[in-house]
């Protein structure tokens, strides 16, 4: 959760107030909160990601080498939170897990 | 790729390794307080390539570790509550508690929902307005903002089953405590570019200063740690102590001020405690009396919960750099990854997991070498 994963905003979007857009993170795509860089970015840039929120704008190039190196040292595990949770969808909780 | 050829490129990495070998008239001691940053150097070996030149001690730089039992043991309590849907970051699922961990407490009926940001959790609270929605809010920096920006929304949409166990620890504090103790052999930092990103390194200036140590904000891939090692050293020969960043492509002075300031409306310094290290005094954040409605540990009345670490774990004096992980006598027997008995083999980022997982297959071919 320390490393931040680079991606690339597609599009963005006013949730009640507050600036979010999906962004493609070599093929898996989220939505992400994109208000703490808010007047840096339109779709197309790139961003570094922590935890669903954009921290910093980075380039193209930089991207991909960082991508890349998190690729390398196996430190892409929350591509696989993203999943897991897109599975589950964020839907009411099914009844046998309501407890 | 031409620029990760450039970057990790074993010729960048020897040549910087000889410049470091031929400014360094001593060998120095630098720590490193990033867990991404522990696990590229003991990986690549740098530690090994760099002796009698720079010796590395791996500070406390991985938040899943530094967690406190007794953070972990009031997420297991609420979690096994039927009325609770517990959220949290996937990496919490398998830290040892007192008694056992999340996927024990799932395995017995307890409601835990990995999400990938606490907005998720914040989203699962709207969709289940008869359960109570706790999010696990762990973590350094980098994802203070997220975590601020989960109850400050949940204040604007009014969620009231929504709530926040909150460990939250901050870097300086943890180097202040650390060059505060009277064996510290530190004599330099590498800081951690991605808290940086956030926080820029104004806070490290009057802590270089104060100190005498050089502090250099530093990426976490092999030839931005080398270079980071490098500037150290290179201020240490000259008698310098200053904040320098290495990390200029991603790092600027001021960080994301947006970003600090909606920490700083939700959140407030406070004590926290550090696994294997013990309380560190401002060395966190706790919410706000404004928004203390959101904190689950006073909505579900957790203040009893108290726990002691194990004593054969000498994480302490792992993180201060007075024992090397393979120097603890529960080191790879009574404590693996499987079964952790301290902070720093519980995740791939702690110091003993990283010696437990790659010294024994350290790549004869250098900085750049595969690891099998
Ligand atoms: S090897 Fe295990 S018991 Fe020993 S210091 Fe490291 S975490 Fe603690």
């Amino acid at each position: 959760m320390c490393l931040g994963i680079p991606g690339r905003i597609l599009d963005t979007r006013d949730d009640r107030g507050l600036l979010m857009g999906s962004v493609d993170f070599s093929g898996v795509r989220r939505e992400v909160c994109l208000a703490y860089v808010a007047d840096q970015v339109t779709p197309g840039d790139y961003v570094v990601v922590h935890v669903g929120f954009a921290i910093s704008r980075v380039d193209e190039i930089e991207a991909r080498r960082t991508f890349e190196a998190l690729q390398e040292m196996s430190q892409l595990e929350e591509l696989d939170w993203m999943r897991e949770v897109a599975d589950q969808g964020l839907q009411g909780m099914p009844p046998q897990e309501a407890r | 790729m031409k620029y990760l050829d450039e970057y990790r490129d074993g010729a960048v990495a020897r040549g910087i390794i000889a410049r470091i070998k031929e400014t360094a008239t001593r060998p120095w001691t630098l720590m490193e307080v990033c867990g991404g940053q522990t696990h590229t150097i003991v990986r690549q070996g740098l530690d090994q390539l760099l002796e009698g030149a720079v010796e590395m001690i791996h500070g406390p730089g991985c938040p899943v570790c530094v967690t406190p039992l007794e953070q972990i043991d009031k997420a297991l309590a609420l979690a096994a509550r039927p009325d609770v849907i517990f959220t949290s970051f996937g990496d919490m699922l398998r830290v040892p508690g007192s008694s056992c961990d999340l996927l024990q407490v799932r395995a017995r009926g307890g409601t835990i929902r990995v999400v990938y940001s606490p907005l998720d959790a914040l989203e699962l609270a709207i969709k289940n307005p008869d359960r109570q929605v706790v999010f696990f809010a762990v973590g350094f920096e980098t994802t203070a903002p997220a975590n601020a920006m989960a109850v400050w929304r949940a204040r604007q949409l009014n969620v009231p089953n929504f709530s926040i166990l909150v460990s939250h620890v901050t870097v300086p504090p943890a180097m202040t405590a650390i060059l505060d103790a009277p064996d510290n052999r530190v004599q330099g930092f590498l800081a951690a570019g991605h808290v940086c990103a956030v926080m820029g390194w104004k806070e490290y200036e009057p802590i270089a200063a104060k100190y005498r140590v050089p502090i250099i904000v530093t990426g976490f891939e092999p030839v931005d740690i080398l270079e980071g090692m490098l500037m150290a050293v290179t201020q240490l020969e000259q008698g310098r102590h200053e904040v320098e960043n290495q990390y200029v492509r991603s790092v600027q002075r001021d960080g994301t001020p947006p970003a600090q300031e909606l920490v700083r409306t939700v959140f407030r310094l406070a004590d926290r405690q550090w696994r294997g290290i013990g309380t560190i005094p401002g060395s966190g954040l706790t919410l706000r009396e404004e928004y203390a409605d959101f904190d689950a540990e006073l909505r579900f009345g957790l203040g009893d919960i108290h726990a002691e670490e194990p004593a054969e774990c000498r994480a302490g004096e792992v993180l201060r750099g007075m024992l090397k992980p393979s120097g603890c006598s529960a080191f790879g027997t009574r404590c693996t990854p499987e079964h952790p008995l301290g902070a720093p083999m519980v995740s791939s980022e702690g110091a003993c997991a990283a010696y437990y997982n790659y010294a024994r297959f350290r790549s004869p071919a250098g900085p750049t070498g595969v690891p099998s």
